[in-house]
């Protein structure tokens, strides 16, 4: 079991560039050790100058977005590198999903196996969402509801983002995709079994041949 | 091996193969959870991302690498499970030993903690790259649950000009379709250009499937296959092994299979490219100018064109020949087995690597080192003044000791110019090992064609 992912109301950051990719995410420098601070690391490059020091413009360097749990993301989000650590990254400093109008393979799947709600919102959407209502400075704050599937902004603006009902269902209930998969623990035996006489090139220990 | 209630299918994963900076929490979370690896017998582990590439290392060599190359290599013996370490002769970057060792088959499902797994695509297998929840999930199950994938065939047509190389074609082709082309597709690679490509150029083109925005990228298995693996070390007895052949044989796609996008892409007008952005679509052949910024319609692409320019220094308009560089690398799991570097050692033989350039060639594994010791090829590279390094990813990846400087413009021959990739605030230009080797020589950015011809 996992933490059931429940609805809430979060501030959302926006990072509208397409193609941020995982090196972005988290820069190789924070993964030399098997427990760093990936929350810190989070952006690193773009968060912090050459001294470690903050970036003022940057957005997760300002309020109110430092508490943001929401991210408005490009296109091709989490392309590259198949680092799972961006998605830790993102969990670890506080984001509970990203919306985006695609997401890179690996990333998608990272993100779900953490619990991290990665979902498709049409560009238009997410411009809506985005685009400041006309009396400005209304506090970014957004509902998200997984099982109806939409994003809400307080002065009632309302879309919808896009995910496999399965998966939904997944990070609604907690499953564990391990112990899901255990369950078909027989049937995983009974292919191996079957394939070490049908595929044994491929279902045969490996075996050194002696080195010449 | 068996479609799942939710749509995906769940596919047993024949071979595993780990590296040390992915898999140290897969393991934690195995004793968590009180399993075994299930098939340790059907897994092997190397070290190479972080390992130190300073000819004679150790594992105390990269001091910074240390943690995690000491629990892959007590993982794995604590698991049973076979692991070339950097004393092992057989040690590499993975994807270039899962080849070589015979590991990667035809039809096999290969799992990694690493996206350029689909390299072993060049072989027929189905590459997996997973990230390390994923990794967890084949230790524990031996399985991946995959929803299908759409499929792309990309259809490589005509006859390679001379001086142009896998390299240049895979660039080619991500520049014209872009980065995210292949996002939720496995990819096949085919036609006349892909059938007359040697195994080891095949590699490359599968390796820079994720770099084109898909997972999986393929290549039928045909009789250079087979060619190729005959004598490989992890190979099965010959009885077995005619067996697994005439299955083989029988993987290629139906001509009549159908592909829910095709593309095609003509080869014989491709030049040698080259990078001149921060992503891999941004690239030209050496022999056509940056683009203008006003050639980008869209106002969103103009800007970040415009920012990948200012960051890489580069002049719109203007070409990049003649550009200096600091850096020639080869090496990386794209293009560091025997071929990359004898086609880089054709253009250095006689000559000399510029005054101000740093020239590495770091093998891709051990076994190519020793090979290309065999020819000779250690000797040209170090006569033109090339450091001749042990293997791993250095510079790829550079979370190890080897990292481009700040503001550096570097040739490589890897997969990645994003910004920051090879160190903070580097410059890197992909190009092929040829292309580098040409550039280490001029001490800046040129076309080989002419080396060549000269």
């Amino acid at each position: 079991m996992k933490t059931p992912f429940q609805n809430f109301t979060g501030i959302a950051a926006t990072m509208p560039a397409a193609n941020i990719n995982t090196d972005a995410i988290i820069p190789a420098s924070f993964l030399r050790t098997a427990h760093a601070d990936m929350g810190k690391g989070l952006f690193g490059l773009l968060r912090y100058d050459d001294e470690g020091k903050e970036r003022p413009d940057f957005v997760l360097n300002r309020e109110p977005f430092r508490r943001a749990s929401i991210l408005f993301a490009g296109e091709n989000f989490g392309c590259g590198s198949s680092r799972e650590a961006a998605a830790w990254a993102l969990k670890q400093f506080g984001f509970k999903c990203v919306f985006a109008p695609s997401f890179a393979d690996i990333f998608y799947e990272n993100a779900f196996r953490n619990g991290v709600l990665a979902a498709v919102v049409a560009p238009e959407d997410l411009e809506a969402l985005t685009a400041l209502p006309p009396e400005g400075n209304v506090q970014p704050f957004f509902e998200v509801d997984l099982s109806a599937g939409t994003i809400a902004r307080m002065d009632g603006t309302v879309v919808a983002f896009r995910i496999a009902a399965s998966r939904r269902d997944a990070l609604i209930r907690g499953d564990d995709e391990i112990d899901m998969t255990l369950k078909h623990a027989d049937d995983i035996a009974a292919f191996h079994a079957e394939g070490l006489i049908a595929r044994p090139w491929l279902h045969a220990p490996l075996t050194q041949k002696e080195r010449s | 091996m068996k479609t799942l209630d939710d749509g995906r299918d769940l596919l047993f994963v024949d071979r595993h193969v780990l590296q040390e900076t992915t898999s140290a929490p897969a393991f934690e979370g195995l004793r968590r959870r009180g399993l075994r690896v299930r098939h340790p017998e059907l897994t092997i582990a190397t070290q190479d991302h972080i390992v130190s590439t300073e000819p004679g290392r150790t594992e105390t060599t990269n001091p910074q690498g240390r943690e995690l190359m000491t629990l892959m290599r007590r993982n794995s013996a604590d698991n049973s499970i076979r692991h070339f370490g950097v004393e092992d002769p057989r040690q590499g970057i993975v994807h270039v030993i899962a080849p070589e060792l015979g590991v990667a088959l035809p039809g096999s499902v290969l799992a990694c903690g690493d996206s350029h797994t689909s390299t072993a695509g060049g072989l027929g297998a189905l590459g997996i790259g997973v990230g390390t929840s994923e990794v967890e999930h084949v230790l524990a199950t031996q399985t991946l649950a995959l929803a299908r994938p759409r499929a792309m065939r990309i259809d490589f047509q005509g006859k390679l000009p001379q001086g142009v190389t896998a390299k240049d074609v895979i660039l080619h082709a991500i520049g014209l379709f872009g980065i995210a082309a292949g996002q939720g597709h496995a990819i096949e690679y085919a036609g006349e250009a892909i059938r007359v490509l040697p195994v080891e150029a095949r590699l490359t083109i599968c390796n820079m499937s994720i770099e084109i925005g898909a997972r999986l990228g393929l290549i039928a298995p045909d009789e250079a296959t087979f060619a190729y693996l005959q004598g490989r070390e992890f190979l099965p007895e010959q009885a077995v092994l005619d067996r697994a052949m005439a299955s083989w044989r029988m993987l290629a796609s139906d001509a009549g299979a159908g592909f829910d996008k095709e593309l095609t892409v003509d080869c014989s007008k491709i030049a040698p490219q080259v990078t001149w952005g921060t992503t891999q679509e941004d690239v030209v052949g050496i022999d056509r100018p940056v683009p203008d910024v006003g050639a980008f319609t869209d106002a969103a692409q103009r800007d970040r064109a415009t920012e990948a320019m200012r960051y890489m220094d580069v002049v719109p308009g203007k070409p990049l020949e003649g550009l200096p560089v600091d850096i020639a690398f080869i090496g990386s799991c794209t293009n560091a087995r025997l071929s990359d570097l004898e086609a880089a050692a054709v253009v250095i033989e006689g000559r000399k690597v510029a005054a101000h350039v740093r020239a590495m060639v770091v093998p891709g594994s051990m076994s190519v080192k020793r090979a290309a010791e065999a020819k000779g090829l250690d000797k040209i590279f170090r006569a033109a003044g090339f450091e001749w390094r042990d293997a791993g990813c250095s510079m790829c990846v550079s979370i190890n000791q080897d990292v481009v400087g700040p503001g550096k413009r570097c040739i490589a021959t890897t997969n990645r110019n994003f910004e920051n990739r090879q160190g903070p605030r580097s410059r890197t230009h992909l190009a092929s090992p040829a292309m580098v080797a040409a550039a280490a020589v001029a001490g800046a950015i040129t076309d080989v064609r002419k080396m060549i011809a000269s």
